[in-house]
Protein backbone atom coordinates (compact mmCIF):
# COMPACT_ATOMS: atom_id res chain seq x y z
CA UNK A 1 0.00 0.00 0.00
CA UNK A 2 2.87 2.54 0.72
CA UNK A 3 4.52 1.83 -2.72
CA UNK A 4 2.05 3.45 -4.48
CA UNK A 5 5.10 6.26 -5.20
CA UNK A 6 7.63 4.45 -5.84
CA UNK A 7 9.67 6.03 -8.78
CA UNK A 8 10.88 9.02 -6.48
CA UNK A 9 14.22 9.69 -6.16
CA UNK A 10 14.29 11.17 -2.00
CA UNK A 11 17.50 13.48 -2.01
CA UNK A 12 19.44 15.48 0.30
CA UNK A 13 18.58 16.79 3.33
CA UNK A 14 16.74 20.40 2.38
CA UNK A 15 15.52 21.71 5.37
CA UNK A 16 17.26 21.15 8.74
CA UNK A 17 15.74 22.16 12.02
CA UNK A 18 18.57 21.95 14.45
CA UNK A 19 17.52 22.17 18.33
CA UNK A 20 14.68 23.93 18.40
CA UNK A 21 13.10 25.46 21.70
CA UNK A 22 10.14 27.44 21.57
CA UNK A 23 8.40 28.93 24.36
CA UNK A 24 5.21 30.62 25.10
CA UNK A 25 5.96 32.81 28.69
CA UNK A 26 6.17 29.87 30.73
CA UNK A 27 4.93 27.32 28.55
CA UNK A 28 7.34 25.28 26.88
CA UNK A 29 5.54 24.10 23.88
CA UNK A 30 9.02 22.86 21.73
CA UNK A 31 11.68 21.72 23.70
CA UNK A 32 15.00 21.37 22.01
CA UNK A 33 13.54 19.48 18.67
CA UNK A 34 15.92 18.13 15.81
CA UNK A 35 15.08 16.82 12.91
CA UNK A 36 15.32 17.01 9.01
CA UNK A 37 13.84 16.97 5.44
CA UNK A 38 14.71 14.95 2.76
CA UNK A 39 14.02 16.21 -0.76
CA UNK A 40 11.38 14.95 -2.49
CA UNK A 41 9.99 13.05 0.59
CA UNK A 42 6.44 12.73 2.30
CA UNK A 43 7.94 13.41 6.34
CA UNK A 44 4.98 13.76 8.67
CA UNK A 45 4.87 15.13 12.17
CA UNK A 46 2.06 13.29 14.70
CA UNK A 47 1.32 13.05 17.75
CA UNK A 48 -1.21 13.92 20.30
CA UNK A 49 -3.11 17.32 20.82
CA UNK A 50 -1.02 19.89 22.08
CA UNK A 51 1.92 18.19 21.02
CA UNK A 52 3.63 21.02 19.16
CA UNK A 53 3.11 19.96 15.83
CA UNK A 54 1.05 23.20 14.47
CA UNK A 55 4.30 25.51 16.59
CA UNK A 56 6.67 23.23 14.65
CA UNK A 57 5.10 23.99 11.30
CA UNK A 58 4.99 27.45 12.59
CA UNK A 59 8.64 27.89 13.40
CA UNK A 60 9.68 26.40 9.90
CA UNK A 61 7.73 29.42 7.88
CA UNK A 62 8.71 32.04 10.12
CA UNK A 63 5.09 33.23 11.62
CA UNK A 64 6.94 32.07 15.49
CA UNK A 65 10.51 32.40 16.15
CA UNK A 66 11.98 30.36 18.04
CA UNK A 67 13.89 31.31 21.43
CA UNK A 68 16.76 29.20 20.53
CA UNK A 69 17.78 27.04 17.35
CA UNK A 70 18.27 27.03 14.18
CA UNK A 71 16.25 26.63 10.57
CA UNK A 72 18.94 25.40 8.07
CA UNK A 73 17.23 25.57 4.12
CA UNK A 74 19.37 24.86 1.74
CA UNK A 75 22.70 24.92 3.29
CA UNK A 76 21.62 28.59 4.80
CA UNK A 77 20.89 29.48 8.50
CA UNK A 78 18.06 31.76 9.24
CA UNK A 79 18.41 32.64 12.77
CA UNK A 80 14.57 34.92 12.19
CA UNK A 81 12.80 33.44 9.34
CA UNK A 82 9.72 35.28 8.57
CA UNK A 83 6.71 34.44 6.73
CA UNK A 84 8.37 37.08 3.52
CA UNK A 85 11.17 34.96 3.92
CA UNK A 86 9.81 31.36 3.77
CA UNK A 87 8.00 32.33 0.84
CA UNK A 88 10.51 33.68 -1.17
CA UNK A 89 12.32 30.73 -0.32
CA UNK A 90 10.23 28.50 -2.14
CA UNK A 91 7.94 27.37 1.52
CA UNK A 92 4.23 27.56 0.87
CA UNK A 93 1.98 26.30 3.50
CA UNK A 94 -1.71 25.36 3.92
CA UNK A 95 -3.31 26.52 7.76
CA UNK A 96 -5.42 23.96 10.34
CA UNK A 97 -7.90 26.66 10.53
CA UNK A 98 -8.55 27.42 6.75
CA UNK A 99 -7.14 30.92 6.26
CA UNK A 100 -8.47 31.54 2.76
CA UNK A 101 -9.98 35.17 1.56
CA UNK A 102 -13.20 34.87 2.12
CA UNK A 103 -14.79 37.27 0.17
CA UNK A 104 -12.65 36.48 -2.45
CA UNK A 105 -13.77 34.10 -5.61
CA UNK A 106 -11.92 30.34 -5.57
CA UNK A 107 -10.04 31.89 -8.74
CA UNK A 108 -8.87 34.76 -7.53
CA UNK A 109 -7.50 33.38 -3.97
CA UNK A 110 -5.53 30.95 -5.79
CA UNK A 111 -4.16 34.26 -8.37
CA UNK A 112 -2.91 35.69 -5.03
CA UNK A 113 -0.71 32.61 -4.44
CA UNK A 114 0.75 34.07 -8.28
CA UNK A 115 1.70 37.30 -6.41
CA UNK A 116 5.28 36.38 -6.01
CA UNK A 117 5.73 35.76 -9.41
CA UNK A 118 4.33 39.17 -10.71
CA UNK A 119 6.63 41.36 -11.94
CA UNK A 120 4.70 44.01 -13.72
CA UNK A 121 4.48 47.32 -11.58
CA UNK A 122 1.43 48.74 -9.93
CA UNK A 123 1.39 51.71 -12.28
CA UNK A 124 1.28 49.34 -15.33
CA UNK A 125 -1.03 47.39 -13.36
CA UNK A 126 -3.32 50.69 -12.74
CA UNK A 127 -3.62 51.51 -16.26
CA UNK A 128 -3.85 47.66 -17.25
CA UNK A 129 -1.28 48.64 -19.40
CA UNK A 130 0.47 45.57 -22.03
CA UNK A 131 3.10 43.66 -19.74
CA UNK A 132 0.71 43.91 -17.02
CA UNK A 133 -2.28 42.38 -19.24
CA UNK A 134 -0.14 39.37 -20.89
CA UNK A 135 1.52 38.61 -17.39
CA UNK A 136 -2.13 38.43 -15.94
CA UNK A 137 -3.27 35.89 -18.14
CA UNK A 138 -0.24 33.81 -18.25
CA UNK A 139 -0.78 33.15 -14.93
CA UNK A 140 -4.83 32.93 -15.33
CA UNK A 141 -3.40 30.41 -17.35
CA UNK A 142 -0.76 28.67 -14.57
CA UNK A 143 -3.76 29.07 -12.09
CA UNK A 144 -6.39 27.10 -14.19
CA UNK A 145 -3.98 24.16 -14.39
CA UNK A 146 -4.10 23.86 -10.86
CA UNK A 147 -7.89 24.05 -10.50
CA UNK A 148 -7.81 21.57 -13.18
CA UNK A 149 -5.54 19.14 -11.38
CA UNK A 150 -7.82 19.85 -7.99
CA UNK A 151 -10.60 19.47 -9.44
CA UNK A 152 -12.55 22.45 -8.98
CA UNK A 153 -13.88 23.82 -12.18
CA UNK A 154 -17.34 23.79 -11.39
CA UNK A 155 -16.47 26.11 -8.35
CA UNK A 156 -13.60 28.71 -9.85
CA UNK A 157 -16.21 31.89 -9.51
CA UNK A 158 -17.66 30.94 -5.96
CA UNK A 159 -16.55 32.47 -2.97
CA UNK A 160 -14.65 30.85 -1.18
CA UNK A 161 -16.85 31.48 1.98
CA UNK A 162 -20.07 29.91 0.28
CA UNK A 163 -17.73 26.43 -0.11
CA UNK A 164 -18.22 23.38 2.19
CA UNK A 165 -15.09 22.57 3.97
CA UNK A 166 -13.68 19.86 2.32
CA UNK A 167 -13.76 21.81 -0.54
CA UNK A 168 -12.23 24.98 1.22
CA UNK A 169 -9.31 22.84 1.87
CA UNK A 170 -8.99 22.16 -1.95
CA UNK A 171 -8.59 25.96 -2.60
CA UNK A 172 -6.09 26.23 0.51
CA UNK A 173 -3.83 23.90 -1.13
CA UNK A 174 -4.14 25.19 -4.86
CA UNK A 175 -2.99 28.62 -3.27
CA UNK A 176 0.09 27.01 -2.32
CA UNK A 177 0.40 25.00 -5.36
CA UNK A 178 0.13 27.90 -6.93
CA UNK A 179 3.36 29.67 -5.34
CA UNK A 180 5.10 26.59 -7.26
CA UNK A 181 7.01 25.83 -4.14
CA UNK A 182 9.98 23.42 -3.34
CA UNK A 183 8.07 23.07 0.03
CA UNK A 184 4.68 22.45 1.10
CA UNK A 185 3.96 22.43 4.68
CA UNK A 186 0.32 21.05 5.58
CA UNK A 187 -1.53 21.83 8.66
CA UNK A 188 -4.24 19.16 8.79
CA UNK A 189 -4.94 19.34 5.31
CA UNK A 190 -7.71 16.18 6.03
CA UNK A 191 -9.12 17.60 9.07
CA UNK A 192 -13.11 17.61 9.21
CA UNK A 193 -13.41 15.86 5.93
CA UNK A 194 -14.94 12.11 5.12
CA UNK A 195 -13.38 8.75 3.96
CA UNK A 196 -13.95 10.09 0.02
CA UNK A 197 -12.79 13.63 0.73
CA UNK A 198 -9.39 12.13 2.61
CA UNK A 199 -8.85 10.00 -0.39
CA UNK A 200 -9.22 12.66 -2.49
CA UNK A 201 -6.73 15.12 -0.46
CA UNK A 202 -4.34 11.79 -0.02
CA UNK A 203 -4.06 11.52 -4.00
CA UNK A 204 -3.54 15.41 -4.51
CA UNK A 205 -1.10 15.09 -2.12
CA UNK A 206 0.82 11.57 -3.51
CA UNK A 207 0.21 13.91 -6.91
CA UNK A 208 2.23 16.75 -5.69
CA UNK A 209 5.00 14.62 -4.77
CA UNK A 210 5.07 12.94 -7.22
CA UNK A 211 4.46 15.00 -10.38
CA UNK A 212 6.15 18.33 -9.33
CA UNK A 213 8.64 16.55 -6.86
CA UNK A 214 7.48 18.49 -3.99
CA UNK A 215 8.99 18.59 0.06
CA UNK A 216 5.64 17.69 1.52
CA UNK A 217 5.63 18.42 5.60
CA UNK A 218 2.93 17.74 6.70
CA UNK A 219 0.95 17.01 10.21
CA UNK A 220 -2.17 14.62 10.48
CA UNK A 221 -4.72 12.81 12.83
CA UNK A 222 -5.46 10.41 10.89
CA UNK A 223 -2.94 7.34 11.42
CA UNK A 224 -4.23 5.66 8.42
CA UNK A 225 -3.25 8.26 6.32
CA UNK A 226 -0.25 9.18 7.79
CA UNK A 227 1.46 5.21 7.80
CA UNK A 228 -0.14 5.74 4.08
CA UNK A 229 1.61 8.15 2.09
CA UNK A 230 4.69 9.28 4.76
CA UNK A 231 8.09 8.28 3.84
CA UNK A 232 9.49 9.11 7.56
CA UNK A 233 7.35 10.53 10.42
CA UNK A 234 8.48 12.57 13.38
CA UNK A 235 6.57 12.03 16.41
CA UNK A 236 6.38 15.11 19.06
CA UNK A 237 4.74 14.69 22.30
CA UNK A 238 4.61 17.40 24.94
CA UNK A 239 6.91 19.76 23.25
CA UNK A 240 9.17 16.85 23.22
CA UNK A 241 10.10 14.75 20.40
CA UNK A 242 9.86 11.07 21.45
CA UNK A 243 10.07 8.90 17.27
CA UNK A 244 11.70 9.66 14.38
CA UNK A 245 11.81 6.85 11.98
CA UNK A 246 9.79 4.99 9.19
CA UNK A 247 6.12 4.62 9.68
CA UNK A 248 6.55 0.48 10.61
CA UNK A 249 8.66 1.45 12.80
CA UNK A 250 7.24 4.44 14.47
CA UNK A 251 3.88 1.66 14.62
CA UNK A 252 6.28 -0.43 16.98
CA UNK A 253 7.99 2.35 18.93
CA UNK A 254 6.09 1.82 22.83
CA UNK A 255 6.36 5.42 23.43
CA UNK A 256 4.59 6.54 20.85
CA UNK A 257 2.24 3.87 21.85
CA UNK A 258 2.11 4.38 25.26
CA UNK A 259 2.04 8.59 24.21
CA UNK A 260 -1.29 7.87 21.99
CA UNK A 261 -2.60 5.19 24.92
CA UNK A 262 -2.57 8.09 27.45
CA UNK A 263 0.00 5.22 29.64
CA UNK A 264 1.75 7.54 32.51
CA UNK A 265 5.15 9.81 31.08
CA UNK B 1 -42.16 68.10 -11.67
CA UNK B 2 -39.28 71.36 -12.39
CA UNK B 3 -39.15 71.35 -8.74
CA UNK B 4 -39.12 67.78 -7.90
CA UNK B 5 -36.43 67.24 -10.35
CA UNK B 6 -34.17 70.20 -8.90
CA UNK B 7 -34.33 68.96 -5.64
CA UNK B 8 -34.02 65.18 -6.81
CA UNK B 9 -30.64 66.60 -8.89
CA UNK B 10 -29.41 69.16 -6.05
CA UNK B 11 -29.42 65.58 -3.90
CA UNK B 12 -27.61 63.48 -6.06
CA UNK B 13 -25.06 65.98 -6.36
CA UNK B 14 -24.77 66.31 -2.76
CA UNK B 15 -24.71 62.52 -2.28
CA UNK B 16 -21.79 62.60 -4.90
CA UNK B 17 -19.87 64.61 -2.00
CA UNK B 18 -20.29 62.39 0.79
CA UNK B 19 -19.74 58.97 -1.24
CA UNK B 20 -15.92 60.99 -2.01
CA UNK B 21 -15.52 60.80 1.95
CA UNK B 22 -17.30 57.45 2.32
CA UNK B 23 -14.82 56.25 -0.58
CA UNK B 24 -11.75 56.85 2.10
CA UNK B 25 -13.39 54.49 5.20
CA UNK B 26 -13.83 51.75 2.30
CA UNK B 27 -10.50 51.55 0.70
CA UNK B 28 -8.82 51.54 4.19
CA UNK B 29 -11.81 48.87 5.39
CA UNK B 30 -11.47 46.73 2.28
CA UNK B 31 -7.55 46.52 2.24
CA UNK B 32 -6.46 46.42 6.12
CA UNK B 33 -10.06 45.02 7.86
CA UNK B 34 -9.49 49.05 9.56
CA UNK B 35 -12.07 51.20 10.31
CA UNK B 36 -10.47 54.32 9.98
CA UNK B 37 -11.66 57.07 12.21
CA UNK B 38 -8.75 59.39 11.43
CA UNK B 39 -10.36 60.00 7.75
CA UNK B 40 -11.84 63.33 8.64
CA UNK B 41 -8.47 64.49 10.27
CA UNK B 42 -7.03 63.08 6.85
CA UNK B 43 -9.46 65.53 4.35
CA UNK B 44 -8.50 68.17 6.99
CA UNK B 45 -4.37 67.49 7.04
CA UNK B 46 -4.95 67.16 3.34
CA UNK B 47 -6.78 69.98 2.67
CA UNK B 48 -5.11 72.44 4.72
CA UNK B 49 -2.12 71.65 2.89
CA UNK B 50 -3.04 72.25 -0.07
CA UNK B 51 -4.84 76.12 0.81
CA UNK B 52 -2.06 76.64 2.34
CA UNK B 53 1.06 75.73 -0.25
CA UNK B 54 -1.03 77.28 -2.71
CA UNK B 55 -0.59 80.46 -1.31
CA UNK B 56 2.71 79.46 -0.41
CA UNK B 57 4.09 78.42 -3.14
CA UNK B 58 4.00 81.56 -5.83
CA UNK B 59 6.36 83.74 -2.87
CA UNK B 60 8.62 81.03 -2.82
CA UNK B 61 9.05 80.42 -6.79
CA UNK B 62 7.89 84.18 -7.54
CA UNK B 63 5.23 83.86 -10.20
CA UNK B 64 1.49 84.65 -9.36
CA UNK B 65 -0.24 82.36 -12.58
CA UNK B 66 -2.98 80.69 -9.89
CA UNK B 67 -3.38 77.42 -12.38
CA UNK B 68 0.30 76.67 -11.71
CA UNK B 69 0.16 77.23 -8.28
CA UNK B 70 -2.85 75.21 -7.52
CA UNK B 71 -1.26 72.53 -9.83
CA UNK B 72 2.01 72.17 -7.82
CA UNK B 73 0.26 72.74 -4.70
CA UNK B 74 -1.51 69.68 -5.72
CA UNK B 75 1.71 67.59 -6.54
CA UNK B 76 2.69 68.84 -2.74
CA UNK B 77 -0.24 67.65 -0.81
CA UNK B 78 -0.31 64.39 -2.88
CA UNK B 79 3.76 63.76 -1.63
CA UNK B 80 2.50 64.87 2.08
CA UNK B 81 -0.40 62.45 2.16
CA UNK B 82 2.15 59.88 0.83
CA UNK B 83 4.34 61.01 4.12
CA UNK B 84 1.33 60.29 6.09
CA UNK B 85 0.44 57.53 4.74
CA UNK B 86 4.22 55.89 5.39
CA UNK B 87 4.91 57.42 8.96
CA UNK B 88 1.68 55.45 9.79
CA UNK B 89 2.58 51.77 8.56
CA UNK B 90 6.23 52.72 10.01
CA UNK B 91 4.88 53.74 13.26
CA UNK B 92 1.94 52.21 14.35
CA UNK B 93 0.77 49.48 11.87
CA UNK B 94 3.69 47.49 11.75
CA UNK B 95 3.95 46.89 15.06
CA UNK B 96 0.04 45.65 15.05
CA UNK B 97 -0.04 42.95 12.87
CA UNK B 98 -2.56 40.31 13.53
CA UNK B 99 -3.89 42.71 16.05
CA UNK B 100 -7.32 42.84 16.77
CA UNK B 101 -10.15 44.82 14.78
CA UNK B 102 -10.67 46.53 18.12
CA UNK B 103 -7.03 47.72 18.71
CA UNK B 104 -6.47 49.19 15.11
CA UNK B 105 -9.85 51.35 15.61
CA UNK B 106 -8.49 52.74 18.82
CA UNK B 107 -5.13 53.43 16.94
CA UNK B 108 -6.96 55.08 14.48
CA UNK B 109 -8.66 57.59 16.94
CA UNK B 110 -5.33 58.16 18.64
CA UNK B 111 -4.13 59.13 14.64
CA UNK B 112 -7.12 61.48 13.64
CA UNK B 113 -5.61 63.56 16.95
CA UNK B 114 -2.35 63.20 15.91
CA UNK B 115 -3.53 64.31 12.64
CA UNK B 116 -5.82 67.06 13.55
CA UNK B 117 -3.25 68.73 16.08
CA UNK B 118 0.30 68.00 14.07
CA UNK B 119 -1.61 69.50 10.78
CA UNK B 120 -2.77 72.82 12.39
CA UNK B 121 0.52 73.47 13.85
CA UNK B 122 2.33 73.47 10.90
CA UNK B 123 -0.29 74.81 8.61
CA UNK B 124 -2.29 77.37 10.85
CA UNK B 125 -5.54 77.38 12.87
CA UNK B 126 -6.89 80.07 10.97
CA UNK B 127 -9.78 79.92 7.74
CA UNK B 128 -8.47 79.57 4.85
CA UNK B 129 -9.97 79.19 1.15
CA UNK B 130 -8.89 76.98 -1.87
CA UNK B 131 -9.55 78.21 -5.02
CA UNK B 132 -9.63 76.17 -8.13
CA UNK B 133 -11.55 78.15 -10.30
CA UNK B 134 -14.72 75.98 -9.46
CA UNK B 135 -17.86 78.61 -11.25
CA UNK B 136 -20.00 79.28 -8.32
CA UNK B 137 -22.77 80.52 -10.29
CA UNK B 138 -25.88 78.17 -11.14
CA UNK B 139 -27.22 77.59 -14.77
CA UNK B 140 -30.63 77.15 -16.05
CA UNK B 141 -31.11 73.70 -18.28
CA UNK B 142 -33.97 72.28 -19.70
CA UNK B 143 -35.88 75.49 -20.04
CA UNK B 144 -37.72 73.97 -23.10
CA UNK B 145 -39.30 71.14 -20.80
CA UNK B 146 -40.31 72.70 -17.54
CA UNK B 147 -41.62 75.68 -17.60
CA UNK B 148 -38.45 77.92 -15.23
CA UNK B 149 -36.14 75.24 -16.61
CA UNK B 150 -34.22 73.27 -14.33
CA UNK B 151 -31.61 74.99 -11.79
CA UNK B 152 -28.35 73.56 -11.31
CA UNK B 153 -25.38 74.42 -9.24
CA UNK B 154 -21.84 73.98 -11.61
CA UNK B 155 -19.45 73.43 -8.83
CA UNK B 156 -21.53 70.78 -7.50
CA UNK B 157 -22.18 69.52 -10.63
CA UNK B 158 -18.33 69.47 -11.35
CA UNK B 159 -18.03 67.59 -8.34
CA UNK B 160 -19.62 65.32 -8.55
CA UNK B 161 -18.25 64.31 -12.21
CA UNK B 162 -14.85 64.34 -10.13
CA UNK B 163 -15.98 61.71 -7.67
CA UNK B 164 -17.61 59.72 -10.29
CA UNK B 165 -14.74 59.38 -12.28
CA UNK B 166 -12.83 59.00 -9.09
CA UNK B 167 -14.33 56.01 -7.93
CA UNK B 168 -14.82 54.18 -11.15
CA UNK B 169 -11.42 54.41 -11.51
CA UNK B 170 -10.92 52.85 -7.79
CA UNK B 171 -13.40 50.08 -8.44
CA UNK B 172 -11.68 49.14 -11.55
CA UNK B 173 -8.28 49.11 -9.76
CA UNK B 174 -9.55 46.97 -6.95
CA UNK B 175 -11.55 44.17 -9.30
CA UNK B 176 -8.75 43.72 -12.08
CA UNK B 177 -5.67 44.12 -10.97
CA UNK B 178 -2.91 42.19 -9.47
CA UNK B 179 -1.97 44.72 -6.56
CA UNK B 180 -6.09 45.05 -5.96
CA UNK B 181 -6.19 41.54 -5.23
CA UNK B 182 -3.12 41.66 -3.11
CA UNK B 183 -4.81 44.45 -1.31
CA UNK B 184 -8.21 42.59 -0.84
CA UNK B 185 -6.16 39.17 0.30
CA UNK B 186 -4.33 41.35 2.92
CA UNK B 187 -8.13 42.71 3.91
CA UNK B 188 -9.20 39.10 4.94
CA UNK B 189 -6.41 37.76 5.97
CA UNK B 190 -3.06 39.05 7.42
CA UNK B 191 -1.30 35.72 8.28
CA UNK B 192 -2.41 33.74 4.94
CA UNK B 193 -1.18 37.16 2.92
CA UNK B 194 2.04 37.08 4.55
CA UNK B 195 2.51 33.48 3.75
CA UNK B 196 2.21 33.67 0.38
CA UNK B 197 4.44 36.13 0.09
CA UNK B 198 2.72 39.89 -0.31
CA UNK B 199 4.28 42.14 2.02
CA UNK B 200 2.31 43.70 4.44
CA UNK B 201 3.96 46.57 5.15
CA UNK B 202 4.33 47.84 1.22
CA UNK B 203 0.01 47.10 0.40
CA UNK B 204 -0.68 49.19 3.40
CA UNK B 205 1.62 52.62 2.49
CA UNK B 206 -0.13 51.98 -1.29
CA UNK B 207 -4.21 51.92 0.90
CA UNK B 208 -3.77 54.65 3.21
CA UNK B 209 -1.92 56.78 0.26
CA UNK B 210 -4.53 56.19 -1.58
CA UNK B 211 -7.22 56.99 0.81
CA UNK B 212 -5.24 59.96 1.64
CA UNK B 213 -5.55 61.17 -1.81
CA UNK B 214 -9.22 60.25 -2.09
CA UNK B 215 -8.98 62.61 1.56
CA UNK B 216 -7.29 65.24 -0.75
CA UNK B 217 -9.65 65.27 -3.55
CA UNK B 218 -12.74 65.38 -0.91
CA UNK B 219 -10.91 68.27 1.37
CA UNK B 220 -10.45 70.10 -2.24
CA UNK B 221 -14.12 69.90 -3.16
CA UNK B 222 -15.60 70.38 0.53
CA UNK B 223 -12.93 73.00 1.13
CA UNK B 224 -13.43 75.33 -1.81
CA UNK B 225 -17.15 74.82 -0.93
CA UNK B 226 -17.24 75.47 3.06
CA UNK B 227 -13.63 77.05 3.60
CA UNK B 228 -10.59 75.12 4.79
CA UNK B 229 -10.88 75.39 9.05
CA UNK B 230 -11.40 73.09 11.89
CA UNK B 231 -14.74 71.63 10.86
CA UNK B 232 -13.81 70.28 8.14
CA UNK B 233 -12.63 67.04 10.03
CA UNK B 234 -16.84 66.55 11.15
CA UNK B 235 -17.33 65.98 7.39
CA UNK B 236 -16.70 62.77 7.66
CA UNK B 237 -19.41 61.93 10.46
CA UNK B 238 -22.19 62.77 7.42
CA UNK B 239 -20.28 59.71 5.59
CA UNK B 240 -20.63 57.44 8.33
CA UNK B 241 -23.87 57.01 7.73
CA UNK B 242 -23.44 56.73 4.14
CA UNK B 243 -20.62 53.58 4.41
CA UNK B 244 -23.57 51.92 6.74
CA UNK B 245 -25.70 51.93 3.98
CA UNK B 246 -23.78 50.80 1.63
CA UNK B 247 -21.33 48.76 2.72
CA UNK B 248 -17.95 48.91 4.52
CA UNK B 249 -16.48 46.42 1.75
CA UNK B 250 -17.88 48.11 -0.71
CA UNK B 251 -16.86 50.73 -3.30
CA UNK B 252 -20.10 51.02 -5.83
CA UNK B 253 -22.22 50.62 -2.14
CA UNK B 254 -20.56 54.04 -1.17
CA UNK B 255 -21.46 55.78 -4.54
CA UNK B 256 -24.80 54.53 -3.93
CA UNK B 257 -25.50 54.76 -0.22
CA UNK B 258 -24.23 58.48 -0.68
CA UNK B 259 -26.98 59.11 -3.74
CA UNK B 260 -29.63 57.74 -1.63
CA UNK B 261 -28.60 59.44 1.69
CA UNK B 262 -28.21 62.79 -0.62
CA UNK B 263 -31.27 62.60 -2.57
CA UNK B 264 -33.39 61.22 1.13
CA UNK B 265 -32.41 64.22 2.90
CA UNK B 266 -33.05 66.48 0.12
CA UNK B 267 -36.62 65.37 -0.27
CA UNK B 268 -37.38 64.54 3.17
CA UNK B 269 -36.40 68.17 4.15
CA UNK B 270 -38.63 69.51 1.35
CA UNK B 271 -41.46 67.18 1.67
CA UNK B 272 -42.20 66.21 5.32
CA UNK B 273 -40.19 68.61 6.86
CA UNK B 274 -42.93 71.48 6.92
CA UNK B 275 -45.12 68.70 8.66
CA UNK B 276 -42.90 68.47 11.73
CA UNK B 277 -41.30 72.01 11.62
CA UNK B 278 -38.45 70.69 9.71
CA UNK B 279 -34.63 69.95 10.09
CA UNK B 280 -35.20 66.75 8.91
CA UNK B 281 -31.67 67.45 6.67
CA UNK B 282 -29.85 67.09 9.55
CA UNK B 283 -30.98 63.83 11.25
CA UNK B 284 -32.45 61.81 8.29
CA UNK B 285 -28.74 60.01 7.31
CA UNK B 286 -28.23 58.72 10.96
CA UNK B 287 -32.01 57.68 10.95
CA UNK B 288 -32.12 55.37 8.02
CA UNK B 289 -28.11 54.55 9.25
CA UNK B 290 -30.08 53.05 12.28
CA UNK B 291 -32.47 51.36 10.66
CA UNK B 292 -30.26 49.37 8.38
CA UNK B 293 -28.22 48.46 11.34
CA UNK B 294 -31.45 46.88 12.76
CA UNK B 295 -32.31 45.33 9.89
CA UNK B 296 -29.46 44.74 7.27
CA UNK B 297 -26.16 45.44 9.37
CA UNK B 298 -24.22 44.07 6.23
CA UNK B 299 -25.12 47.36 4.42
CA UNK B 300 -26.78 46.93 0.76
CA UNK B 301 -23.48 45.80 -0.78
CA UNK B 302 -21.29 44.66 1.78
CA UNK B 303 -20.05 41.26 2.40
CA UNK B 304 -22.57 39.45 4.28
CA UNK B 305 -20.22 37.93 7.25
CA UNK B 306 -20.60 34.28 8.03
CA UNK B 307 -19.04 32.30 10.84
CA UNK B 308 -18.64 28.59 10.96
CA UNK B 309 -19.20 27.72 14.31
Amino acid sequence: MAETVSERQIGDVVLDLRNISLAFGGVNALSDISFDVREHEIRAIIGPNGAGKSSMLNVINGVYQPQQGEVVLRGQRFEKMSPGHAARAGIARTFQNIALFKGMSVLDNIMTGRNLKMKSNILQQAVWWGPAQREELAHREKVEEIIDFLEIQHIRKTPVGRLPYGLQKRVDLGRALAMEPSILLLDEPMAGMNIEEKQDMSRFILDVNDQLGTTIVLIEHDMGVVMDISDRIVVLDYGKKIGDDTPDEVRANPEVIAAYLGASH
Amino acid sequence: MGFFLETLIGGLMAGMLYSLVALGFVLIYKASGVFNFAQGAMVLFAALAMARFAEWIPGWLGFENQVLANILAFAVAAAVMFVVAWLIERLVLRHLVNQEGATLLMVTLGIAYLLEGIGQSLFGDNIYSIDVGMPKDPVLVLEGMFPGGLLINKEDFIAALIAAALVAALSLFFQKTATGRALRAVADDHQAAQSIGIPLARIWVIVWFVAGIAALVAGIIWGSKLGVQFSLATVALRALPVVILGGLTSVPGAIIGGLIIGVGEKLSEVYIGPLVGGGIEIWFAYMLALVFLLFRPQGLFGEKIIDRV
